[in-house]
């Protein structure tokens, strides 16, 4: 039998194997991780809720394997869920008071998937409060902290899935990206995410902040672990009028081509100039600088192009998601479940909404509620909202004609490493472009994955990857980042999740 | 609002748009907001620059129509599931405070 510390620090892929030869029991292995947290999570704080039904899950996949029955590849791997999906047998806050201590009527699709695919949800982790957040600062429960230093942030909204897979207390995470929260986070942790082409993964269950940007995604310690994942939570669901119906590759086996490639001859791979920026962080534009000539070493070609309209995406992303996210918040209203405050000398129901919104939002959230009011005003709207959204047909014109010279697009995943708790929290707008990479992908609906690209000399802190591909091409994102992936270790001789610092 | 410039965020604007929004903000809530609004929105109003009339508007990243599904009952929540985070309910429907005040 494998240590027990062996089993946190495994891939997903590695311990799956050893569960299914028998060597390692889902019990142990979801035993293991429960003791982890129980170690470091006082000082990580990724998770806001700890499953009591982990251990019994486990024992009765046990005991379906030992019965001889077929199980899914990861059945018995213990995984993390964001606190935004919804569980039927845990409590769903968003990361929110006002839904403090709600226990959803059911499952989101991906969590049923997860379910029925044998996993063992370990626990909800934490977030910016709805997802409004590059830092998980914003959580109505205390923020999380990076586990490469306790100081800074682990990146947001999915701070805690992040944390929690690079803490060695999951081995999967789900995420959810409307703008980057989850190639933000893996960015800063040195972890791997994956943001879905829109519609590849239902919505159902997870609580929307805007709608048309949202995609739910895996989140790992290694490429092909986020492809396992992937393929368990993806496909058509019926329940998201948005999902994509149609046939998906294997995505493991797409990482499991890349990590087999012999060459990248032939592969096109486009720097988008814009994200190519001078004012990044030096140690972030040197990493990527250095993987890009991994690449080229390995027979890609590296083309440059321009799209200049990534210019104005930060913008017209905080127009259209403040828009959405002031609407999908309406259902927050005292009166269908999550909290009720009713104002001294009582009032009416208008009046309790008013107070229970008011007692039960964060600053953050009041901030894009009210900035989304104001776009979608009378007057307003077609100077805001409406010019928004041709922002938004202008940058798909962009990687349109991107993607016509390169296979795949690359960028820094952020633009700098973790900055530290509280440094832009009083400055609205400089936490909003931390997002200028990622939020490009969301806008155009294609699907974009973060992985590590080695720690910056300045401050040894994890800089991250991007790769983006054309809307539905996510296989081809897994079999480049699984080369690169390979390419990184052998030139470093280690993992990067390796370099994590002790948490005792 | 007959403000002519969109620019202009007030704190009578803000005030409005919190009964807008159904929030209750406090005094100090809408002076902060007034300030942090007024520069997010001098930034974002860039998106003008480039939205000329003759670009179609997008709403959605991968269009898709006529999504139906077949007509026949599917698995719903009872009455029960429904109602169990309510914050008040009478086992049949959600309690609410009286909806119209008295001078209404």
């Amino acid at each position: 039998m494998a240590a027990l510390n062996d089993l946190t620090t495994m891939s997903a892929a590695d311990l799956a194997g050893k569960l299914s030869s028998g060597e390692v029991s889902s019990v142990e292995a979801t035993q293991a991780h429960l003791d982890r947290i129980a170690a470091v999570d006082d000082r990580v704080h990724a998770f806001l809720h700890v499953s009591a039904d982990a251990l019994a899950n486990a024992k009765r996949i046990d005991e379906r394997r030992a019965a001889g029955e077929s199980l899914g590849e990861l059945a018995g791997v213990p995984v993390a869920v964001k606190d935004v999906l919804c569980t039927i047998d845990m409590p769903t806050t968003a990361g929110s008071k006002i839904l403090e201590g709600w226990v959803p009527p059911y499952d989101a699709t991906p969590v049923a998937k997860l379910r029925a695919a044998g996993l063992i949800p370990l626990g909800k982790t934490n977030m910016d409060e709805f997802a409004m957040g590059s830092s998980t600062e914003h959580s109505a429960y205390g923020p999380t902290r990076n586990p490469w230093d306790l100081d800074r942030i682990p990146g947001g909204s999915g701070g805690g899935s992040a944390a929690a897979v690079s803490a060695f207390e999951a081995p999967l995470a789900l995420g959810s990206d409307t703008g980057g929260s989850i190639r933000q986070p893996a960015s800063v942790t040195g972890s791997v995410g994956v943001k879905p082409t829109y519609g590849g993964v239902s919505r159902y269950g997870a609580i929307a902040l805007a709608s048309s940007l949202d995609q739910v995604g895996p989140v790992s310690r290694t490429v092909l672990d986020s492809a396992l994942l992937h393929d368990v939570i993806g496909g058509h669901d019926p329940r998201d009028s948005t999902s994509l119906n149609e046939q998906w590759p294997s995505f493991a086996a797409a990482a499991r081509a890349g990590a087999a490639a012999e060459s990248l001859k032939g592969l096109r791979v486009g720097v988008i100039k814009q994200l190519d920026s001078p004012g990044f962080q030096a140690g972030v534009s040197q990493r990527f600088h250095e993987a890009l000539q991994l690449l080229t070493d390995f027979g890609a070609e590296i083309v440059e192009v321009d799209a200049p309209h990534l210019e104005y995406a930060v913008e017209a992303y905080y127009l259209i998601l403040p828009a959405e996210a002031s609407s999908n918040l309406a259902k927050f209203d005292s009166v269908r479940f999550g909290l009720r405050v009713t104002p001294e000398g009582g009032g009416t129901v208008e009046d309790v909404m008013a107070a229970t919104r008011e007692a039960g939002f964060g600053d953050e959230v009041k901030r894009r509620i009210i900035l989304g009011t104001y776009a979608l005003s009378a007057g307003y709207y077609d100077a805001y909202y409406g010019s928004a959204q041709k922002v938004r047909t202008l940058i798909q014109r962009d990687f349109a004609a991107a993607f016509e010279k390169a296979d795949v697009l690359v960028s820094p995943s952020a633009p700098t490493t973790a900055f530290k708790l509280g440094e832009k929290l009083e400055d609205p707008m400089a936490m909003y472009l931390n997002d200028v990479t990622t939020i490009p992908a969301n806008l155009a609906g294609i699907p974009g994955m973060g992985l590590p690209m080695g720690l910056a000399p300045e401050d040894g802190l994890p800089t991250g990857f991007q790769i983006m591909a054309p809307a539905r091409g996510d296989a081809r994102l897994y079999e480049v980042g699984a080369t690169l992936e390979r390419l990184l270790e052998a030139q470093w001789g280690h993992t990067l999740p390796s370099q994590i610092p002790a948490l005792g | 609002m007959t403000d002519t410039n969109p620019g202009a965020i007030t704190t009578e604007v803000v005030t409005h748009l919190a009964s807008l929004a159904r929030i209750a903000l406090t005094h100090d809530e809408i002076e902060k907001l007034t300030g942090e609004l007024g520069a997010i929105v001098d930034s974002v109003a860039k998106v003008s620059e480039v939205a000329t009339d003759e670009v179609p508007a997008t709403s959605h990243p991968i269009p898709l129509s006529n999504v139906f599904r077949a007509d026949v009952p599917g698995v719903t929540l009872t009455t029960e599931q429904a109602l169990a985070g309510a914050p008040e309910h009478d086992g049949s429907r959600f309690a609410v405070s009286a909806i119209l005040g008295e001078e209404q």
